[in-house]
């Protein structure tokens, strides 16, 4: 019941507070000198916090970009864990600045629930994981199965779309948290987990013994998560549009969180114009002249943040794939920054 | 001269006088009107001010979306029910799925709390331990954890369904659920129901007799031979001659699953299980209670007429025992049906999980899904305490009380 009442609560305050939607959200941030950042409660890469109360992963480092960007602080941010249900009225009711939490972004979520996504911050896709044991090797093999997902996910319907669109039949059980869903799948109640590929790998890493589990190569959506922030504040939004492509930026201008110092010194134009050396563009967006300086600092580029929470330099080993740069056969492309 | 009689003064005034404003008449009306007109004004506010506020932030509002398609599909239903129905069926899917956990679940906890309570009143030592001992566990652990407990330590215990525990390779039990054959009526069916329905009410009626002859004349009159010959007589008088009413489609196993047949799904069963035993810890002490509260003398007297130890609780101390018993037991029926929207830790897919959330984070319209919940369950609840309210008035009026 404590979830509903937080849904309540939320959607009271949503209703109800006056100036929520309007309110300069950059000035908001800056009186209180503290950005509150809705994130998952603990979804290995992207959020969740290490057992000293730290937060890490992709998304985290979203936010605290943000922070670098204003407060040159990485650390002054306040996380707030949100199930898949409670994140949207978080968000409205104004308890949260920006929502950086695994969302996927589609048309309806973009029109009706007075939020705008900024951009992609990963590109995903929906997928199966099974046990070994089963010896399923296609997902079009999973005909009358039992399937564990997600409840107050974009996974409910595809799975529906996916089952139907091949003739299939199959169980679908819903639970509110990951931790109840991966659960039931442990114990043998589902055949199969479905989610987003990168929550499956995740995941995976919750299970007893991770290696005797396997991903299907069938993708049967498409997945791009993505931060949102409220309707009505274009500054703020481009704050966090630009947080992102800056960091994506950063990459394709070859700006590490080793290199910056020596970067700030670079003649190049394009460097300069980035780093702040050249132009105000920082300050256009209510910063200061240094903020992606601050934020490659703090966080390093988009590359470095993705290969030390997903990549290669976690437990997850997420290959770069369609989350490569634009230039090295992916798809992450950021409007240049000039 | 005759006198006429003085006509008395009207009441009327006086008494709308009272009945409006209290003791403090006129003025306590005036305040009393001003009160709910303030009361109206405030709702008022908070209507307006929600909706200019959710119209200037660009969140959908109204009731459209519920005639949208749902789009995903749901574990169990009692209506038919596919991923292109609308947000309305999925709402009605999840009620008649809470109603049902919530009837079967009262049902069983009356059941298994006026057997506790009578176990702990016995004379037996063991049972009435062992009859305590149950309420002290049971009603001492947290809900949650026992609907956890039931779900994923006992049901999850159970094999796959490969090496499910088969009877008669018809019925099978499995961490899947259990699988019964189901049965499809046939031609025979119509007759079948005729002729129960046929021995059920003549075997009412002549109970109704053979109880009215004891009472005029005690003169004792054995029925449940005749009832049961009937019952089971005219029906299969009806199978010889019209043939089988059903016949049984025994499910298989089929890749992943059993297919065909009807099946209870873990979750449902887990959440009866915890509701029904964990509310009928209360029930029994509520019980035990009530018939605690009839005096002695009563069982004593009964037991000096002859009567023995059951037909004295069940003619004499359970019937005076109900009166006590019966709001607080309303009470503890609220509860398990409150108490049912638990069912979202376990994915059994009652009106909390279908509507208020996968239907609530598919349209985002938060304020009008939790409004519908919360007026349903007010309605359950309502219905349910009115129920419960007209039994009590009936016993209260059978008892000239």
């Amino acid at each position: 019941m404590k979830r509903v009442s937080l849904v309540v609560t939320l959607a009271a305050a949503a209703a109800l507070s006056a100036q929520a939607a309007s309110a300069q959200t950059l000035k908001t941030v800056k009186d209180r000198g503290m950005l509150s950042c809705g994130v998952s409660q603990g979804l290995p890469g992207f959020s969740s916090p290490d057992d000293k109360g730290n937060w890490t992963g992709l998304d985290v480092d979203i936010c605290r970009a943000i922070a670098a960007a204003i407060f040159n602080d990485a650390s002054k941010i306040k996380f707030v864990p949100l199930s898949a249900k409670d994140r949207f009225t978080a968000l409205q009711s104004g308890e949260i600045d920006v929502l950086s939490r695994n969302t996927t972004w589609t048309l309806s979520r973009d029109t009706s629930l007075g939020a705008n996504f900024t951009g992609v911050t990963y590109y995903d896709g929906q997928g199966f994981l099974v046990k070994k044991s089963l010896k399923v090797n296609s997902a079009l093999e999973l005909n009358s199965a039992s399937v564990c997902v997600q409840t107050g996910t974009t996974t409910e319907q595809n799975l529906a779309d996916y089952f139907k669109g091949n003739n299939m039949k199959y169980e679908v059980i819903a639970f509110a948290t990951a931790d109840e869903t991966v659960k039931a799948y442990e114990s043998g109640r589902c055949d199969v987990f479905t989610s987003d590929v990168s929550q499956l790998y995740a995941e995976r890493l919750k299970v007893a013994n991770p290696a005797e589990h396997v991903v299907l190569p069938e993708v049967i959506s498409k997945e791009p998560l993505g931060p949102m922030v409220r309707h009505g504040d274009d500054q703020w939004f481009d704050v966090v549009k630009w947080t992102l492509y800056g960091m994506v930026g950063a990459e394709e201008l070859g700006m590490t969180q080793k290199n910056i110092d020596e970067m700030v010194k670079s003649d190049k134009p394009e460097v300069k114009r980035a780093v702040g050396t050249d132009g105000n563009l920082g300050e256009q967006l209510g910063l200061t002249k240094d903020w992606l300086v601050r934020i490659v600092k703090a966080v390093g580029n988009y590359g470095e943040s993705f290969e030390r929470n997903v990549g290669s330099g976690s437990k997850l080993g997420i290959a770069r794939g369609l989350n490569n740069l634009w230039s090295k056969g992916g798809i992450q492309y950021a409007p240049p920054i000039r | 001269m005759a006198i006429d009689p003085r006509k008395p003064p009207s009441q009327l005034l006086p008494r709308l006088q009272r009945a409006l404003g209290g003791r403090a008449g006129w003025s306590g009306f005036v305040l009393q009107l001003l009160f709910v007109a303030a009361l109206a004004w405030i709702s008022y506010e908070i209507v307006a001010n929600a909706r200019a506020n959710l119209q200037a932030q660009r969140i959908t509002a109204g009731f459209g979306f519920l005639a949208n398609n749902a789009g995903f599909d749901v574990s169990q239903s009692l209506i038919p029910y596919s991923g292109s129905d609308p947000y309305t069926r999925v709402f009605v899917v999840g009620l008649l799925n809470t109603l049902l956990v919530s009837v079967i679940g009262i049902f069983f906890a009356t059941v298994i709390g006026f057997l506790v309570a009578l176990g702990r009143l016995s004379p037996n030592w063991l049972l009435s331990r062992i009859s305590g001992g149950y309420v002290e566990l049971i009603r001492n652990l947290p809900l949650l954890f026992q609907i956890l407990f039931w779900y994923l330590a006992v049901l999850a215990a159970l094999p796959n369904p490969r090496q499910s525990v088969s009877i008669f390779d018809a019925i099978f039990l499995s961490n899947r659920g259990l699988v019964i054959p189901k049965p499809i009526g046939q031609a025979g069916f119509e007759p079948f129901v005729v002729a129960l329905l046929v021995a059920i009410v003549a075997s009412i009626v002549l109970w109704r007799y053979a109880r009215r002859q004891l009472y005029q004349s005690g003169r004792l009159i054995k029925v449940w031979p005749y009832a049961l010959g009937m019952i089971i007589g005219l029906p299969l008088l009806s199978v010889l001659i019209f043939g089988a009413p059903v016949t049984f489609e025994v499910p298989v196993l089929r890749g992943f699953n059993f297919a065909g047949g009807s099946r209870l799904i873990p979750e449902f069963v887990a959440l009866t299980l915890a509701l029904s035993t964990y509310t009928a810890a209360f029930i029994a002490e509520i019980v035990r209670a009530g018939i605690l509260s009839v005096h002695k003398g009563q069982m004593e007297a009964g037991s000096s007429l002859g009567l023995q130890r059951g037909s004295v609780l069940r003619l004499i101390v359970i019937p005076q025992a109900l009166r006590v018993i019966l709001p607080p037991l309303t009470n503890q029926y609220l509860n398990l049906t409150k108490n049912s929207s638990l069912a979202v830790a376990i994915g059994y897919p009652d009106l909390v999980s279908v509507f208020a959330g996968t239907t609530l984070s598919q349209t985002g319209q938060a304020i009008e899904i939790i409004g519908i919940t919360m007026g349903v369950y007010l309605l359950i609840s309502l219905v349910t305490s009115a129920i419960m309210s007209f039994y009590g008035w009936r016993i209260s009026r059978s008892m000239g009380g």
